[in-house]
């Protein structure tokens, strides 16, 4: 059960806890963009560099016995809620000692083990299986709160509202944290909402509190969070968290895009320029929290795990073809 | 001794001693709770289980039906119900793609033990969009289960095996079956999820589920007296097909008429008649027939559905055919119909 320590400073230990866990996440997606074009990595990825804070920031809030789920773009989210690397390398090298044993990808991640619950695709569609697991802690009369991640064009969908209504009406213990990157896939927010609207006020319209934070900066996103956190504690059900944040990569894939022109390189710069990462290096530098070679350490440290997970995940056999047809029912 | 109950009441009962069993099952769906109980199949369980097992729902069937999902996942056993098939199409992306899949998709690693309970609609003016028979859709669908149950018998085993199922199971029942009568044991019992030989024979083979294995039965009935053996097959689950049954029979008769209550293109009939072309063809002693609904939606004046829907003299003619015997009127094959085909009886008297 996560225990809110209220008007606490988050330590020096957490801070440096969070820079370290959002650098693995980068040097990890890096990593997969650096082998993709290898050609083994047979499946979409969506990279989330760029959107560390909001990941490392909520699950820092969260114990091992509370649930996440999350979308397409998951490894950030798997990572931070402390999934198995090498498990998630495998799976998106398609191979029998993946998470989901090569049958789920990228976009299907799970580690039980963590309560990391699963990841899938279709846009807002995991969010009121979300909603699910926290009504069946409710059911089952376990004190775990679940946390979905999603993004700006979920909240478009139907099934949002849906799932606001249900886990605001039975006071759910969830926390519904939308990443606003300003795209989905290639459409840009204004062309999808209007600029009157205001999910803040559409989720209080449906009785759950919601606040917005930075979120590259993951100070703030923690903050925000523990606030979520200990509302639902205290009984008052779901809570809301919309973080502006931006994806520097293309929406999938390895690469930039802005060649495409449908973001505008100034955007991009500035956003960059706001990388969470150098945000929370420096500050902790300049409080004397951290070193440099601190730092290096910690690159050398992830480097090593990254790199005998990638020579496991390599290594690892394929599944056998006659398993695809195993498991189609429990 | 023989206890005879409604296929209604068999739902009922089966509900009850499943959420006696087992804490974690719950039902959850617009009106279970409601005075009418889903015409009766849900009366008293919510005095006897409460209100956290026996849910209304918000009017929002696909995220409810990942609601229950996610609540399977956690160590639940719902079991959803809506008051016709047609406002479960909401839910198709959880049903298709998160139920369905998810399983398979993680590797093995969780498991969704939902049961979905649909009610097909007929006659009473239903139309459109309160009547359609969609079997052959969640059918198609790789990691759902679906099942027809035709008597009472079946309805409570059926119902039973589905909520103890560690999978998604589509359990379709049919309106006009909610009032026939059947011996039903009073203990909990599963159905095996097979089909079931309805009735032994040597001439001709009719595979069919729910209310049209009652046509069918009637129109064995009439060609037995005319010295035709049918062999009626009655399917109960429609995936996974239990094709040894069929096969067998098909290998007995050498003859196959397909009687389904749905469209007939690409539905649950091409899929038995293709099946038993690719295996027993050498059999077939005549080109397999079949019987469903013509590929319009259902009109809603009595006036219409009376040309619409198939009736035991369409079985006992087609069988007729088959074995190169002519044509037979109603009255000559002792058919009455009592009632309008709008209604399951003189009895039923609306709204619905």
């Amino acid at each position: 059960m996560t225990i809110w320590n209220k008007g606490k400073p988050i330590d020096m230990e957490l801070k440096k806890k969070m820079y370290f866990d959002m650098l693995r996440i980068r040097m990890v997606e890096e990593a997969i963009a650096k082998h993709y074009s290898e050609q083994e990595m047979r499946c979409p990825v969506h990279l989330c560099i760029g959107q560390e804070a909001v990941a490392v920031g909520v699950c820092a809030n969260l114990s091992k016995e509370d649930y996440v789920m999350s979308n397409h773009r998951s490894h950030g989210h798997y990572l931070a809620k402390g999934g198995n690397l090498k498990a998630m390398l495998a799976e998106i090298y398609g191979k029998a000692t993946g998470c989901s044993k090569g049958k789920g990808g990228s976009m299907h991640l799970v580690d039980l083990s963590a309560n990391f619950v699963g990841a899938t695709p279709i846009v807002s569609s995991s969010i009121p299986v979300a909603v699910g697991l926290a009504f069946g802690t409710i059911l089952k009369e376990k004190r775990s709160i679940t946390a979905v991640f999603f993004g700006d064009a979920a909240t478009e969908e139907g099934v949002f509202c849906e799932s606001l209504n249900f886990a605001s009406l039975k006071k759910l213990p969830i926390v519904f944290i939308c990443e606003n990157n300003f795209y989905s896939v290639y459409s840009p927010l204004f062309v999808r909402q209007p600029p009157e609207r205001d999910n803040l006020s559409i989720v209080r319209a449906y009785g759950v509190a919601g606040e917005k934070g930075d979120g590259n900066d993951v100070l703030d996103v923690y903050t925000l969070a523990q606030r979520a956190i200990a509302h639902i504690n205290q009984g008052l059900g779901p809570y809301y968290l919309q973080f502006d944040t931006y994806r520097w990569r293309e929406h999938c894939g390895p690469n930039y895009d802005n060649d495409l022109g449908y973001r505008a390189e100034d955007e991009f710069t500035t956003w960059q320029g706001r990388c969470p990462i150098k945000h929370i290096e420096e500050s902790l530098k300049n409080e004397g929290i951290i070193s440099d070679s601190e730092v290096k350490e910690m690159v050398k440290r992830i480097h090593e795990e990254i790199s005998e997970a990638f020579d496991f995940a390599k290594s690892s056999p394929f599944p056998d073809p006659k398993s695809a047809f195993a498991e189609v029912y429990a | 001794m023989d206890r005879i109950i409604t296929y209604a009441q068999a739902i009922l009962e089966a509900t009850e001693q499943c959420m006696a069993a087992d804490s974690s099952v719950y039902i959850m769906g617009l009106g279970v709770p409601d005075p009418k109980g889903i015409f009766g199949t849900t009366l008293g369980l919510k005095e006897k289980f409460g209100d956290n097992r026996v849910c209304d729902m918000p009017v929002s069937e696909n995220g409810m039906t990942g609601v229950a999902i996610g609540s399977a996942i956690v160590g639940m056993r719902p079991i959803m119900t809506h008051q016709r098939v047609d406002f479960m199409l909401l839910s198709l992306d959880q049903i298709i793609n998160n139920a369905a899949k998810w399983h398979y998709m993680f590797g093995g690693k969780m498991k969704v033990p939902l049961t979905i309970r649909l009610l097909v609609g007929r006659g009473w003016g239903q139309g459109p969009q309160h009547s359609q028979s969609l079997q052959a859709l969640f059918a198609h669908i790789p990691g759902l289960k679906v099942v027809m149950p035709a008597t009472p018998y079946d309805a409570k085993g059926l119902m039973v095996a589905a909520v103890e199922d560690d999978n998604p199971v589509i359990y379709i029942e049919h309106r006009w079956l909610h009032g026939t009568f059947g011996y039903v044991p009073e203990e909990k019992y599963a159905s095996t999820m097979g089909a079931r030989l309805m009735r032994v024979g040597t001439d001709l083979t009719i595979v069919s589920s729910s209310l049209m294995t009652l046509e069918a039965l009637k129109a064995a009935n009439v060609l037995s007296e005319q010295g035709i053996e049918v062999e009626l097959v009655d399917l109960r689950t429609i995936k996974p097909l239990d094709e040894k049954t069929v096969l067998d029979s098909i290998d007995k008769t050498g003859r196959l008429l397909v009687v389904d209550g749905a469209w007939q293109s690409f539905g649950v009939s091409a899929e038995i008649m293709a099946m038993v072309s690719e295996k027993a063809f050498d059999s077939l002693k005549c080109a397999p027939k079949r019987i469903a609904f013509a590929d319009v939606p259902t009109p809603t004046s009595f006036a219409l559905t009376n040309h619409y829907y198939p009736r035991a003299i369409d079985i006992v003619n087609t069988a007729r055919k088959m074995l190169k015997m002519s044509e037979v009127t109603e009255e000559e094959a002792g058919i009455c119909h009592q009632a309008p085909l709008d209604v399951p009886d003189l009895s039923f008297t609306g709204p619905f």
